[in-house]
C-alpha cells in the first residue's frame, strides 16, 4: 500500500466525513489463539479514553481452532447494544477472512494478516496489510510465546490508526496483565511494534477516529456473571452448589475467587461458606434446598439444560416451601448446537418449572448493576417467600464485559423472612408450619437445630400443621394458600421500569439484555421516523398492576424478546383480558446473537406499515460456524 | 408409689424417641429397623432436636415418620436424598443426619447421588432398607435382587445385583456394614457405633418385604436370609460415656477406637478377618456372594479419615446462623473490587 497524504485522500473522497467515537471494530480470530487479552486491552483503552464502549464475544463451543469474533463498539451517545454493521475489521483468521470481508458495508476498513491477500477482494474498502509473523519474530524471540503476543500487534496498529493514546493502551495492558511483569514487557513490545509499523507504512485512509471524551469517569468493566457473584457474596450467601455448564460456570468460579478473598474468617482463617461442585444439576439444587431448609442462604447457577434437570426438585421446593436461589444464564437450546450463543428462551419453562400446579418467581436483570442488586434481592425474596427464586440472565449479560457505574454498598439489612422465634411462638399460641396467620399466604418456618417445634417436610400432601394428609380439602387449602403467596409476591418483586412518552400511541415491552437494543431503537424511531414510543421494562414475574396500566395507555404494544415463541407475550396473555391481548404484537430475535437496535427498529416500522429497506446481515450473523 | 420414669443420659424418656404409627405392612422388616433406630438414639442419649431425618421415595423412605418424632424430617424426591442431606449438613454441621433409603431408591434412580455421597464421606448415617424389590409399586425387581431370585409371578432375575457395600467401600465410605432386620442385637450395636462415627456410615440392612418378596425362591425372604446370614464378627459397642472394662482376648477380638472415644469390640467369627483392610473386605463380600450368603457385621471401617465438612475448612459455627457482619464483607472490600475493575 503506497503511503498517501491524508489531506489529499480526504479531498478525493469528500463523502467520507470523519466518524468519531461511533463505530464498531470486529476482530476475527481462531479460538485458543490468545486474542482475548488483546481484545480486552483494546476495549479498556477506549473506555479509559472516556468513550462509552461495549464488547461482544462470539465464540464457538470449542477449546481451540474454530473461528471466533470479538466486536467492540465505541459510542459517543452511550449505546452499548450490539451494532450489526462492522466498520473496522481485523481479519486474522484464514478460514473466515474472505466471507468476513465480503459482508462488510462499503467504506469499512480492514487490517489483515498480509499472507491472506485480501485487498483484491473489494475496491470499496480501505485495506491495511500487516506482516504479523515477521513483526512478532522481532519482538518475541521465544517461538513458543509468539502465539500469545501476536495479537497484541493489531492493538498497536489500531491505536495508531484510530488515535488511541499509546500511554493509555499501555495502562490498559498493565491492568489486564496484572503482576505478570515478563508478560507485560513482551506485550508492550508487540504493541509498540504494531504502532511503529503503522506509523512507518500506513497513511490514514479510513474515516474512523477515537477522540477523548469524558463520559466514563468512575465506570467499571465487568461481566454479568461476576457482578451477580459479587451480589451473592454481599447478600451473605453461605452455601453454593453448582455443576459446570456454559454460560453459567464463570458465575460460580468468580464467586469462589471473591469468597476466598473476602469471606475467610479473620480469627480462624476458616471459610464462612461452603462451595461444592456437585455431580449434576439435580444434586446442585438438592443441596441448595437442603441448605436452605437448614437455614443457610444457598444458591446455584446453571443454564437451560440444568434448569430442566432441576424440574422435580423445583416443584418439591415450591410445595415444601424451601428457599433457594437459582441463576439461569440462558443460552440457546439443548445438548450440542449453540451452547455459546445467547437467548431468552427459558422464560416460559422456568415460570412453570415442574409438575402439578407450580408457579415460580422470576427476576430479570438487564445490566451488570442489576445482576448485582437483583442477586441480593433474590436471597431476600427467597427467604421472605420461602420458595425458589430464579434469576433469569443470559449469555450476553453473563459472559460479556459491560461498562457500568460502580456498585453501591448495600445499606439495608437482609430480610430472612418469617422465621419462628420463641417470642413469636408465644404470641401465636399455636404454630403450624403451613398455617397462614397473616393472610399473605406465608407461614412461619422453624429451622432444624433451633430447638423450636419441629416438622416433617414433604411434597404436596400435607395439612397446615405439616402432617401427612391426602384429604381433598387439605390439598385445596394448601394450593390456594400458595396462590395467595404468589399474589403477595406481585408487590414485593422489583417493579417494572416505565418511561412514558406523552404523545406515544405505541408502547414497547422488553426485558433483560433486549433493553440496550430497545433504548437505541426508540431513539432511531423518534429521530428517523418521528415515531414516539413509551417503554416498560419487565424486571420480574409475577407482573404487577403497572403492566395493565401501561397496556391501557397505548394503542399498540410491541413485546420485544429473544426467543421464537414470544414467551413473555404468552405469560402476559395468561393474565390479560382478550381486549388487551389484541393489542399485543411481537418483535422476536432468536439467531443466537445479542439483539441489535436496527433489527428492532426495522421490525417495528414494518409492522407499523413503513417501507423498510432490506439490510444485509453482518458476517457474524450469517456465518454458520459452530462446534461440539 | 409410682415407678420412677426411665430416662437416658440426657434425661429424656423413651417416648420422646418414638415416631408416628407405622403405615407399613405388619411384619415389614423396616418396622424392626425403625425400632432399633429408636433404641440406639435413646441409649446413646442423642438430642432429637439436633437430628435430621432424611429419605427419598419408597416404603423405606416413609419410615422416618415412624421414629424420632421430635426431630425435623425431610422426605425428598426419589433417589435424591443424599444431596438434600449434604446441603443440610453444609448449613449446620452440628446436626446429626440419618438418611433412610431403599434398594431401588439407592441402587436405581439414586445410584448417582449414592456414589457421590460415598465419595465425599459426608457425616451421615445412610441406611438402605434392602428387600430386593419395589414395594410401593407392588413388587418389581430392584437392582439389589440376587441372581436367580424369583418374583411371586415366577419371573427370575438374571441381572447382576449391585452390592451396595462393595460399591461403598470402593468409593471411599469409611464405615460400611451389612445387617439383617431380624438380628436385633447386631443391628443395635451397629447403629450405636454409627452414631460415634464421623464420616459416612453406609449400613445395608436386609429387610424382607413380607408382601412381595417373602416367598419360596426369593433370596431376600425371612427364611432365606436367616438361613444364609453369616456374621463376620460378634459386634459389641462400648459408648464413650460408659466406663466399662471389658475383658477380651486380643487374639480373637479386635478393638476399634471410634471418633468420640467409644470402642467397637469385634469378636471374630470369620478367622483372621480384619475390617480395616479394604482388600479383605472386598474379598469377603465377593466370596459370600459366590456362596449365596450374606456377610454381615462391620465389613469395613476407617475411623480417622477427615470428613467432607472438615475438608471444606468451614468455621465451627453453623453457616446458616452466622450473623450478617460475618457474611457480608465490609464496604472497603466492595470498594477494592470496584477499583480493580476500573
Amino acid at each position: 500500500m503506497s503511503p498517501t497524504d491524508v489531506v489529499s485522500q480526504e479531498k478525493t473522497t469528500p463523502s467520507r466525513t470523519r466518524v468519531v467515537n461511533d463505530f464498531s471494530i470486529q476482530v476475527a480470530t481462531v479460538n485458543g489463539s490468545g486474542s482475548q487479552t488483546a481484545n480486552l486491552v483494546l476495549l479498556r483503552s477506549i473506555l479509559m479514553m472516556g468513550i462509552p464502549v461495549s464488547g461482544k464475544n462470539m465464540f464457538p463451543s470449542n477449546i481451540a481452532g474454530l473461528p471466533t469474533w470479538y466486536t467492540i463498539r465505541a459510542s459517543k451517545r452511550g449505546y452499548i447494544a450490539r451494532k450489526k454493521e462492522v466498520d473496522f475489521l481485523v481479519a486474522m483468521n484464514v478460514e473466515t477472512a474472505k466471507e468476513d470481508v465480503m459482508t462488510l458495508d462499503a467504506g469499512a476498513a480492514v487490517i489483515y494478516d498480509e499472507p491472506l491477500k485480501l485487498s483484491s477482494l473489494r475496491s470499496d474498502l480501505t485495506f491495511y496489510p500487516v506482516p504479523f509473523d515477521t513483526l512478532v519474530k522481532e519482538v518475541c524471540p521465544d517461538a513458543k510465546l509468539r502465539r500469545l503476543v501476536r495479537n497484541m500487534i493489531y492493538d498497536g496498529i489500531l491505536a495508531k490508526l484510530l488515535g488511541i493514546d499509546m500511554a493509555v493502551m499501555e495502562q490498559a495492558l498493565q491492568k489486564q496483565m496484572g503482576k505478570k511483569a515478563k508478560a507485560v514487557v513482551l506485550n508492550q513490545g508487540a504493541l509498540k511494534a504494531g504502532w511503529d509499523y503503522a506509523e512507518a507504512n500506513f497513511t490514514k485512509q479510513d474515516p474512523f477516529h477515537i477522540e477523548r471524551m469524558n463520559e466514563t469517569a468512575g465506570k467499571i468493566l465487568i461481566e454479568g456473571n461476576a457482578a451477580a457473584a459479587i451480589g451473592c457474596m454481599m447478600a451473605g450467601v453461605t452455601v453454593v452448589a453448582w455443576y459446570p455448564i456454559t454460560p453459567s460456570s464463570s458465575l460460580c468460579e468468580s464467586l469462589i475467587g471473591y469468597m476466598r478473598k473476602y469471606r475467610m474468617d479473620k480469627e480462624t482463617g476458616k471459610a464462612t461458606f461452603a462451595i461444592v461442585q456437585a455431580e449434576d444439576e439435580i444434586a446442585s439444587l438438592g443441596m441448595v434446598i437442603g441448605a436452605g431448609w437448614a437455614g443457610a442462604r444457598a444458591m446455584t447457577a446453571t443454564a437451560g439444560p440444568g434448569i430442566s434437570l432441576m424440574s422435580e426438585f423445583a416443584g418439591l421446593a415450591y410445595y415444601a416451601e424451601t428457599p433457594a436461589v437459582i441463576f439461569d444464564v440462558q443460552r440457546v437450546g439443548p445438548s450440542t448446537g449453540l451452547p455459546t450463543r445467547t437467548a431468552q428462551g427459558d422464560l416460559l419453562s422456568t415460570a412453570f418449572l415442574s409438575h402439578g400446579d407450580t408457579k415460580h418467581i422470576l427476576l430479570i436483570p438487564h445490566s451488570v448493576e442489576e445482576c448485582y442488586e437483583i442477586a441480593m434481592q433474590a436471597f431476600d425474596l427467597s427467604e421472605r417467600f420461602q420458595t425458589p427464586i430464579f434469576v433469569m440472565m443470559d449469555l450476553d449479560l453473563g459472559m460479556n464485559n459491560w461498562m457500568s457505574n460502580g456498585f453501591e454498598y448495600p445499606t439495608k439489612p437482609i430480610d430472612r423472612g418469617k422465621v419462628l422465634t420463641a417470642d413469636i411462638l408465644k404470641k401465636l399460641g399455636e404454630w403450624g408450619r403451613y398455617k397462614d396467620v397473616d393472610g399473605d399466604g406465608i407461614a412461619y418456618r422453624t429451622i432444624p437445630g433451633d430447638g423450636l417445634p419441629v416438622f416433617f417436610t414433604r411434597g404436596s400432601g400435607h395439612n397446615d400443621k405439616a402432617q401427612y394428609s391426602e384429604r381433598p380439602d387439605d390439598y385445596v387449602n394448601n394450593v390456594d394458600r400458595l396462590t395467595r403467596k404468589f399474589e403477595t409476591a406481585r408487590t414485593f418483586v422489583p417493579a417494572p421500569v416505565v418511561e412514558t412518552a406523552k404523545d406515544a400511541t405505541i408502547g414497547i415491552i422488553g426485558y433483560g439484555t433486549s433493553h440496550w437494543a430497545i433504548t437505541e431503537s426508540r431513539d432511531q424511531l423518534l429521530e428517523d421516523t418521528k415515531v414516539s414510543t413509551s417503554y416498560l421494562r419487565v424486571r420480574a414475574y409475577p407482573f404487577n398492576d403497572d403492566m395493565v396500566t401501561f397496556i391501557d395507555a397505548h394503542e399498540r404494544i410491541y413485546i420485544v424478546e429473544q426467543n421464537r415463541d414470544a414467551q413473555l407475550a404468552m405469560l402476559l396473555k395468561l393474565e390479560l383480558s382478550p381486549e388487551r391481548c389484541a393489542k399485543l404484537r411481537s418483535v422476536l430475535h432468536y439467531n443466537g446473537l445479542p439483539m441489535d437496535a436496527r433489527s428492532v427498529t426495522d421490525d417495528i416500522l414494518a409492522q407499523e406499515g413503513f417501507e423498510v429497506a432490506k439490510r444485509e446481515t453482518s458476517s457474524a450473523s450469517s456465518s454458520n460456524y459452530g462446534g461440539e | 408409689m409410682a415407678t420412677p420414669i426411665k430416662v437416658n443420659r440426657i434425661g429424656l424418656e423413651p417416648q420422646v424417641y418414638k415416631g408416628g404409627k407405622t403405615t407399613l405392612c405388619a411384619g415389614c422388616g423396616h418396622n424392626a429397623i425403625s425400632e432399633r433406630i429408636i433404641d440406639a438414639f435413646y441409649e446413646m442419649g442423642v438430642d432429637p432436636r439436633q437430628v435430621i431425618k432424611l429419605s427419598g421415595i419408597g416404603c423405606s423412605s416413609k419410615s422416618p415418620a415412624y421414629f424420632l418424632g421430635g426431630s425435623h424430617g425431610f422426605n425428598a424426591v426419589h433417589g435424591r436424598m443424599p444431596s438434600v442431606g449434604t446441603g443440610a449438613m453444609l448449613a449446620n454441621q452440628k446436626l446429626i443426619a440419618i438418611g433412610v433409603s431403599g434398594d431401588g431408591d439407592t441402587g436405581a434412580i439414586g445410584i448417582g447421588q449414592f456414589v457421590h455421597l460415598m465419595r465425599r464421606n459426608l457425616p451421615i448415617i445412610y441406611i438402605i432398607e434392602d428387600n430386593g424389590c419395589y414395594g410401593l409399586t407392588k413388587g418389581q425387581f430392584s437392582p439389589t435382587a440376587d441372581l436367580g431370585s424369583k418374583l411371586k409371578s415366577g419371573v427370575v432375575n438374571d441381572l447382576q445385583p449391585i452390592d451396595t457395600c462393595a460399591l461403598a467401600i470402593q468409593l471411599g465410605a469409611t464405615f460400611v456394614a451389612r445387617s439383617f432386620s431380624g438380628d436385633k442385637r447386631q443391628l443395635l450395636a451397629l447403629l450405636k457405633a454409627a452414631l460415634s462415627h464421623r464420616g459416612t456410615v453406609m449400613l445395608d440392612v436386609i429387610s424382607p418385604c413380607v408382601t412381595f418378596n417373602d416367598h419360596e425362591g426369593s433370596t431376600k425372604s425371612y427364611a432365606y436370609v436367616k438361613e444364609h446370614d453369616e456374621p463376620l464378627e460378634e459386634v459389641s459397642f462400648v459408648p464413650f460415656f460408659e466406663d466399662i472394662t471389658v475383658d477380651y482376648d486380643p487374639g480373637t477380638t479386635q478393638e476399634v477406637k471410634m471418633h468420640d472415644g467409644s470402642r467397637l469390640l469385634l469378636k471374630k467369627l470369620e478367622e483372621s478377618y480384619d475390617p480395616t483392610d479394604k482388600m479383605a473386605a472386598m474379598r469377603v463380600l465377593h466370596e459370600a456372594t459366590r456362596r449365596g450368603e450374606f456377610a454381615t457385621g462391620i465389613i469395613y471401617i476407617e475411623p480417622d479419615r477427615d470428613d467432607f465438612l472438615r475438608q471444606l475448612n468451614i468455621v465451627d459455627e453453623p453457616l446458616g446462623s452466622l450473623p450478617l457482619e460475618r457474611t457480608r464483607p465490609p464496604k472497603a472490600a466492595l470498594d477494592e473490587i470496584m477499583e480493580s475493575l476500573r
